[in-house]
């Protein structure tokens, strides 16, 4: 089957619409939104504070902690079932993995710091969307961070490469491929590369060059909305 | 020959590049990434000399030795109280370090100081991650009574103080409140009329959301000024 026109009219190189905003929870030491098409993602920080139980403190360096979590009305009708599943587990370790390279804690030895990731609604892209938000609250708490981190999906549909899959691309009926990526943009290095299907190794080239693109636009926003925080 | 990509006064984001090449030193909260500045916290970009400083608008608190800190009792033992200042761990107070009374052996140590008491105290040593020792002996140095408490990003604390103390003076002088500010960003505020408490509680406010723009002395005078004629 040929994909020679996205579902939402967007060009292949194209994100869908995308929003950010700075400090959307008072009481957290850090928060942000992040919104991209109809996938919002909403990250509060807390701490450092003091890691229980005390033999996982590391008193040379602080350590990161993440919690990702869908929640029960954000998906397409069907109820996601709320707590821990395999899937939110292993999204959380990604996403601290991901995180973890940007991020100084060495003045913060045996401590915690705590970043839950909650998805209000989802329409696929939903890790690159609780990374991108993690990364500007964990920025908004004064965490010592030598870059910020944006991610953003690629994939193949339909024989083409695409940036950014919405949740029909996803489960498009041909072939799909979803690449989930996340950059230090400053430095260029990759800090997540996850791929679901099967992608030729110069179209993975072509696609992670695309990602990269993505990525620069996110990264200005998230810069935007940091800045736009102190402003006015 | 290097340059400030970045100018003056003006908010950085972390990763983002702050001057370029070696004529430039990394200041606080900046490292180098080889010809180039980095900064690593959303802040205000200031240059003093060849230094390139970073004020960070929000963040944790970090303990430094000779800190003046407000902090609260939470544990009362034998020889002494633990005290949370807003770090991680908990602050050792120790009973010489805290007073200069003869104290029987086997005393109630809570006759001093009792869960949820805030005293002002100054950091002695900063031993490790879990050391941290304060001490009372000093000017200014005590258990604090009846009033307000409230809690600052600790980063914000010399903008409410001032150049040589002059901002908290005004505010101090303007309400006839008595202000402590701990320089880990718990402020105590105690008066005998609750209206002129919460003119100083406002002002200090305003100093916190307006921390990075200039004039700000101003404003507060203003402010100040204007509130006089309410009460």
């Amino acid at each position: 089957m040929v994909y020679d026109k996205r579902v939402d009219g967007r060009k292949f190189d194209e994100c869908r619409p995308m929003e950010a905003k700075v400090g959307v929870v008072e009481k957290a030491g850090g928060s942000a939104m992040f919104k991209i098409g109809k996938t919002v993602a909403v990250a509060a920080v807390y701490g450092p504070r003091e890691l229980y139980p005390a033999a996982f403190q590391n008193l040379k360096r602080g350590v990161l902690r993440c919690n990702y979590n869908m929640m029960a009305f954000s998906g397409s009708g069907n109820r996601v079932r709320p707590g821990p599943s395999r899937r939110s587990k292993e999204i959380s370790l990604v996403t601290e993995k991901a995180l973890f390279p940007v991020l100084d804690l060495s003045a913060y030895p045996g401590s915690v710091v705590d970043v839950f990731i909650e998805l209000i609604q989802t329409d696929a892209g939903t890790r690159c969307a609780g990374i991108t938000a993690a990364a500007m609250a964990l920025a908004d708490a004064g965490i010592p961070m030598r870059d910020l981190v944006s991610s953003v999906a690629v994939g193949r549909v339909g024989g083409k490469i695409v940036l950014d899959l919405n949740k029909e691309e996803e489960d498009y009926e041909g072939e799909s491929t979803d690449i989930a990526t996340a950059f230090s943009s400053r430095t260029g290095e990759v800090t997540l590369l996850q791929m679901d299907g099967e992608v030729k190794r110069e179209e993975l080239k072509k696609a992670l060059e695309l990602a990269r693109a993505g990525c620069e636009k996110i990264r200005e926003l998230q810069i935007n909305a940091l800045r736009g925080r102190y402003k006015g | 020959m290097g340059q400030m990509i970045i100018s003056e006064k003006s908010i950085a984001v972390p990763g983002e590049v702050l001057a370029e090449g070696m004529d430039y030193l990394p200041g606080e909260h900046t490292f180098r990434d080889g010809e180039r500045i980095i900064a690593m916290k959303v802040g205000v970009v200031g240059l003093f000399g060849r230094q390139v400083k970073l004020t960070p608008l929000s963040g944790p608190y970090i303990p430094k030795s000779g800190d003046i800190v407000i902090g609260e009792i939470v544990g009362v033992g034998i020889g002494g109280w633990r005290v949370n200042i807003g770090w991680h761990f908990e602050a050792n107070l120790s009973v010489k370090d805290a007073t200069s009374d003869f104290v029987p052996r086997g005393e109630n140590l809570s006759r001093y100081f009792d869960y949820g008491d805030y005293v002002v105290c100054q950091i002695v040593n900063v031993g490790g991650a879990k050391v941290v020792d304060l001490g009372m002996k000093g000017p200014g140095l005590r258990k604090l009574g009846v009033g307000r408490i409230f809690r600052v990003p600790s980063s914000k604390v010399p903008r409410i103080i001032g150049k040589q103390g002059s901002m908290i003076s005004m505010i101090k002088e303007s309400t006839g409140c008595r202000i402590s500010v701990g320089q880990n960003g718990i402020v105590w505020l105690g008066s005998d009329d609750p209206a002129k408490e919460i003119v100083a509680y406002k002002a200090i406010s305003k100093i916190i959301d307006e921390s990075h723009t200039s004039g700000l002395t101003e404003k507060i005078k203003g402010f100040l000024e204007s509130s006089k004629n309410g009460l």
